[in-house]
């Protein structure tokens, strides 16, 4: 709120101050995914501005490196496998995650802390760690280099998300409800079905979304676990940033932000959603 | 209703993944092939994999572009028997390490490889010493590239660089440099600069004094270099203007000057060849279509084909009369080969056995020195 | 239920109550722990155990033990601080096991294994793999000596017995910039060969620095939100969330874009005058464009946690210090401030512990000067295969991380997490 009328001076221009300071940030933390969206459109592969951009002259802008990365054989297949893979890592670690959270929600489970503990590591173990321990272990079990490997790394990466999520939405959760089901003669499958699942679908959805864009986004794991038939886009994108920086990484990073801004409101649809659900629940 | 829609999304999921999966499973042979990515990968793919799988049409080939992590990649699949790749592209110092190590698979020149044209057989018709790099057997030759220099010809006003001292002159030359992020060729090339007798270089290098002398030599340009790490980025870090002088492979120098027509110019003093080559893996899946094939990529037409496409010379006797000009510009390639006696009157003799013992000394010596 | 006699609560068929609520319980705990049971085996073969595997490596030897075998057995009767070269029949054993593994080509590892602890030692092992098999009589230590020299050095030997042990504190050594000694003592390396105590302290001061400055920009943005009408607060939300949900690659491509020499920012900065065409900044391939970068990725995961602490703090506390007479700062700093705290405890450590571990972002833009300690672990598995250094290096660096997991634990709770 602002300072009110008889505020001193000073608090009123620290308030305005402060207002700058937070519109600075906000600038910082937006301006560069905003700035490669025109970089993208770049006629020549270069990575800044040209004075023909600059100067909005016809022919300095192009889709060309759109279309470079729609045609191109490995970046269709790198948008592939990015898909497959995260689809079937965020099944994996979405149907084991909801249910381990089902179990850490009540209060008669044993060793709660440690497993919890536990479950939340593979976000915390530094990545590099993790990936280069997949990497010679997976390939002593023979999944290394394959999808189904890569899927299995990616899977152990998303449980943290689910259980984080999941386990939120259960805070509060009124087991008097499940009892009451089982009292009025439900059976413990309808009850799962009617009861509990409508009341955590927002959470499960949500962590899915955050598994979903772990696996999405991650090139560590890919890097060691994979070899070129798993590469994904973030894969595609490192090895291009080491080698030819070509803005074609720029129109792909372009069509990422969109992605993100679609999961984004996707959440925020679900989290609005799950508020006002629980908003009806009984005391 | 939702459940159904829910049971569909799934049931499709399985469906799309069970058809991914096996779809790379199908009858066909893929053969997959870790090479150096950029220019160089897409001038195999003309001159070798193109026409091979031309000829066989069951066979695909895949490339991939890690042959910079070659060496442990190879170890990590041979170690865990779980070999997915069937040809690696190396030089010649880690495919010593790796036979030595029994990583790859020993190599008989005369039943494996085609015979030149006139009847020759393979093991006289590559350059003498080359299929057996420091003693041992694992290893076909391809090419004989060289790492050399490049520089920004609209920089600097007056005299160009000519010499390795050059590289180490910022007075005369001042801008950025990109040197390879590893000891190999700098250190040689530090002592060069600073006096050195080529024939000395490897006997200061066995001291600590003498590499302690070649990372002072560095110090001298050390903030004004920029460490590439893989082959495709100085070319572009001189056409981005990011760096004025960059040691490089020669014949990604050469696309970037004479494919893609970029303000550059070669500086051959002191280039240092090396060889490069195949191998393969010991456990490979399907011995006799990896054999099939380097029958097919390393004859005489096939070697001399590649420099059609990339500055880099046939490894072969035979392949050098074939060697024309450039598949697309028609430009004359032998004056662009690091063996034409024009650049290669002050070649550096690289000693890649001495390497193959020294190189994780140094490594680490080095990346100590980059580090700090 | 009936009342017996003895005065104890038993169920309908008999059985003490105490029993069969105590049973009861049993089973419920069993039922419930079954719901965790899948993905703990899951995480025990997809995570777990990958992890250990390649901890474990920072100790395992057996490298030198499985290719010499005899020499192995042999050299154990030899006191490596007698000043004399071991007996015959040792250098006997060495031959053999030479030749044998010559022929199955498994020489070279051992050769390899000894290098990084004294280089030369991969062409020693070569040369005399070729050419052991001339040897086939005594005296084989004088045969040996003449194919090299160094098999008459008391260190080769010293070498070959410390390393022939199945479990070895050598990489650990390295990976604090210790080694032995001529005279078998642990010391420092020479100066020049110093860098991983180095490199630690560089990965933590680092951190520790993004996390300030992840802190002075996350704080007045989370107590804008806290204190913004929440129609207002959602919206500003999504500018903090879409960074977070937007690929790590694609913000470090931005930062490319906007920071290197021909990039966004120099060329403003030139456009402006403020730097000449050949003053161009490097602002990337060195710390700054750690620092950038990284404050850019992490800050994210300071608002967060900090907003949800600050959201709970009523407004009437501050208009109380008002009220009371305290001017805004004061009131801000006495009785707004220290009910932030948890917050910040809670962002600094999950900023901390994310940093510190990092490999992609210091890779792409860190140059030599920005890197921590990840690109090292990432540079001896891929390029120097040291398996052995990397891994000590990375239980350094988990010890580290889990430390601080449970600092984090004890201080917000795991289970207390947020996200989004």
């Amino acid at each position: 709120m602002p300072p009110p009328l008889h505020a001193p001076p000073s608090e009123r221009v620290w308030y305005y101050a402060f207002r700058a300071i937070c519109v600075l940030i906000f600038i910082f933390l937006v301006g560069p995914l905003l700035v490669i969206i025109p970089l993208s459109f770049n006629d020549l592969p270069y990575f800044t501005f040209t004075p023909a951009m600059l100067a909005f002259e016809e022919g300095a802008y192009s889709t060309k490196w759109y279309w470079e990365f729609f045609t191109e054989h490995s970046w269709q297949q790198a948008v592939k496998n990015s898909f497959l893979i995260a689809v079937f890592a965020t099944l994996i670690s979405t149907f084991l995650g909801t249910l381990a959270a089902l179990g850490l929600s009540r209060p008669e489970m044993p060793f709660r802390k440690t497993i919890m503990a536990l479950l939340i590591s593979p976000m915390i173990v530094p990545l590099i760690i993790s990936a280069a321990g997949m990497y010679f272990f997976y390939a002593r079990i023979g999944i290394a280099s394959t999808h189904f490997g890569v899927i299995l790394a990616h899977a152990a990466l998303g449980i943290p998300f689910v259980i984080i999520t999941v386990t939120a939405t259960l805070v509060g959760f009124d087991h008097q409800l499940t009892r009451a089901a089982s009292s009025l003669g439900s059976s413990p499958t309808r009850t799962f079905f009617t009861v509990i699942v409508p009341l955590i679908l927002p959470g499960v959805i949500s962590g899915a979304l955050l598994a979903f864009i772990t696996s999405f986004d991650e090139v560590v794991v890919v890097l060691f676990v994979g070899s070129v038939e798993q590469r994904t886009i973030p894969w595609k994108m490192f090895s291009g940033i080491r080698e030819e920086i070509r803005p074609t990484i720029l129109a792909v990073a372009t069509l990422l932000v969109f992605v993100s801004i679609l999961l984004l409101t996707t959440l925020e649809l679900l989290r609005r959603r799950s508020e006002r659900l629980r908003g009806i629940r009984p005391q | 209703m939702k459940r159904l829609l829910t049971a569909t999304a799934l049931a499709t999921g399985v469906a799309f993944a069970g058809a991914a999966f096996t779809a790379g499973s199908a009858q066909a042979v893929d053969l997959t092939i870790v090479s150096w990515g950029g220019a160089y990968t897409a001038s195999q793919q003309k001159a070798y994999h193109d026409p091979y799988m031309a000829a066989n049409p069951g066979v695909t080939i895949i490339n991939d572009d890690n042959a910079a992590e070659g060496l442990a990649k190879v170890r990590a699949q041979v170690e865990s028997n779980n070999v997915t790749w069937d040809i690696v592209d190396m030089v010649a110092a880690d495919a010593i390490t790796a036979c030595d190590e029994g990583l790859i698979m020993e190599i008989d020149p005369d039943t494996w490889l085609e015979p030149a044209p006139d009847g020759t057989p393979a093991s006289e018709d590559f350059f003498a010493g080359t299929l057996t790099p420091g003693g041992t057997n694992c290893f076909i030759p391809q090419i004989v590239y060289s790492t050399t220099f490049g520089y920004r010809t609209d920089v600097f006003e007056g005299d160009q660089p000519s010499s390795i001292a050059d590289v180490f002159d910022l007075e005369k030359f001042p801008g950025k440099r990109s040197l390879e992020r590893r000891p190999i060729n700098n250190l040689e090339w530090a002592l060069l600069a600073d006096g050195v007798a080529p024939a000395d270089v490897y006997g200061m290098l066995s001291t600590d004094e003498g590499v302690a002398r070649a990372l002072a030599k560095l110090d001298t340009i050390k903030d004004q270099v920029v460490w590439w790490t893989k082959g495709a980025q100085p070319p572009q870090l001189l056409a981005d203007g990011e760096v004025v002088m960059a040691s490089a492979y020669n014949g990604r120098l050469f696309s970037a000057i004479a494919e893609k027509n970029q303000p550059i110019a070669m500086m051959w003093d002191r280039q240092i060849f090396d060889l490069d080559g195949w191998v393969v893996p010991v456990g490979v899946k399907d011995l006799e279509e990896v054999k099939k094939y380097l029958r097919f990529a390393t004859d005489t037409q096939r070697l001399a084909d590649q420099a059609k496409f990339i500055s880099y010379g046939p490894a072969r006797y035979s392949s050098a009369p074939l060697v024309g000009n450039h598949a697309d510009l028609g430009i004359d390639m032998k004056p662009h080969m690091p063996t034409d006696p024009n650049n290669a009157a002050t070649i550096f003799d690289f000693d890649y056995v001495w390497w193959a013992d020294h190189r994780a000394e140094l490594d680490e010596v080095f990346n100590t020195w980059l580090a700090k | 239920m009936t009342t017996v006699d003895d005065g104890v609560l038993r169920t309908a068929d008999g059985v003490p109550l105490k029993r069969s609520l105590r049973r009861a319980t049993a089973r419920r705990r069993t039922r419930t722990f079954m719901l965790v049971v899948p993905i703990l085996a899951f995480l025990m073969v997809t995570f777990v155990m990958p992890v250990a595997d390649m901890l474990f490596r920072s100790v395992d030897n057996q490298i030198v033990s499985s290719v010499l075998p005899r020499t192995t057995i042999a050299i154990q009767s030899w006191d490596p601080l007698s000043e004399a070269l071991p007996k015959e029949f040792v250098f006997e054993a060495l031959v053999l096991d030479i030749q044998e593994s010559f022929k199955d080509k498994t020489l070279g590892r051992a050769g390899r294994r000894l290098n990084f602890e004294k280089t030369g030692m991969t062409s020693l092992f070569r040369k005399t793999g070729r050419r052991a098999k001339l040897i086939t009589e005594p005296s084989y230590r004088d045969q040996l000596i003449a194919v090299d020299k160094r098999w008459g050095e008391l260190d080769t030997w010293k070498l070959i017995h410390r390393e022939s042990d199945a479990v070895t504190e050598s990489y650990f050594l390295s990976a604090v910039d210790l080694t032995f000694d001529e005279s078998g003592d642990v010391s420092w390396k020479v100066e020049e060969r110093r860098i991983y105590l180095f490199l630690f302290y560089r990965t933590l001061w680092m951190s520790a620095l993004i996390t300030v400055f992840c802190l002075l920009l996350g704080y007045p943005v989370a107590y804008l939100l806290a204190t913004l009408p929440t129609r207002h607060s959602n919206l500003l939300l999504i500018l903090v969330l879409l960074p977070f949900w937007t690929s790590l690659l694609v913000r470090t491509t931005a930062w490319i874009a906007l920071l290197q020499s021909e990039g966004v920012l120099n060329d403003l900065m030139v456009f402006i005058g403020v730097v000449s065409e050949d003053g161009r900044l490097q602002l990337i391939h060195n710390k700054i464009g750690t620092f950038v970068a990284m404050t850019h990725i992490l800050l994210p995961f300071m608002i967060l946690p900090l907003y949800s602490v600050m959201k709970t703090i009523p407004p009437s506390y501050m208009r109380a210090a008002r009220s009371l007479g305290a001017p805004p700062f004061l009131g801000f700093l006495k009785v707004y401030m220290p009910n932030t705290v948890p917050g910040i405890g809670a962002g600094c450590i999950l900023v901390f512990i994310l940093s510190i571990g990092y490999y992609i972002t210091p890779a792409l833009v860190g140059g030599q000067t920005g890197t921590f300690i990840s690109n090292f672990i990432a540079l001896h598995i891929s390029e120097t295969l040291n398996w052995g250094l990397a891994a000590a290096l990375g239980v350094i660096l988990l010890a580290v991380v889990l430390f601080l997991y449970f600092l984090y634990d004890r201080i917000v709770g795991v289970a207390n997490m947020k996200l989004g």
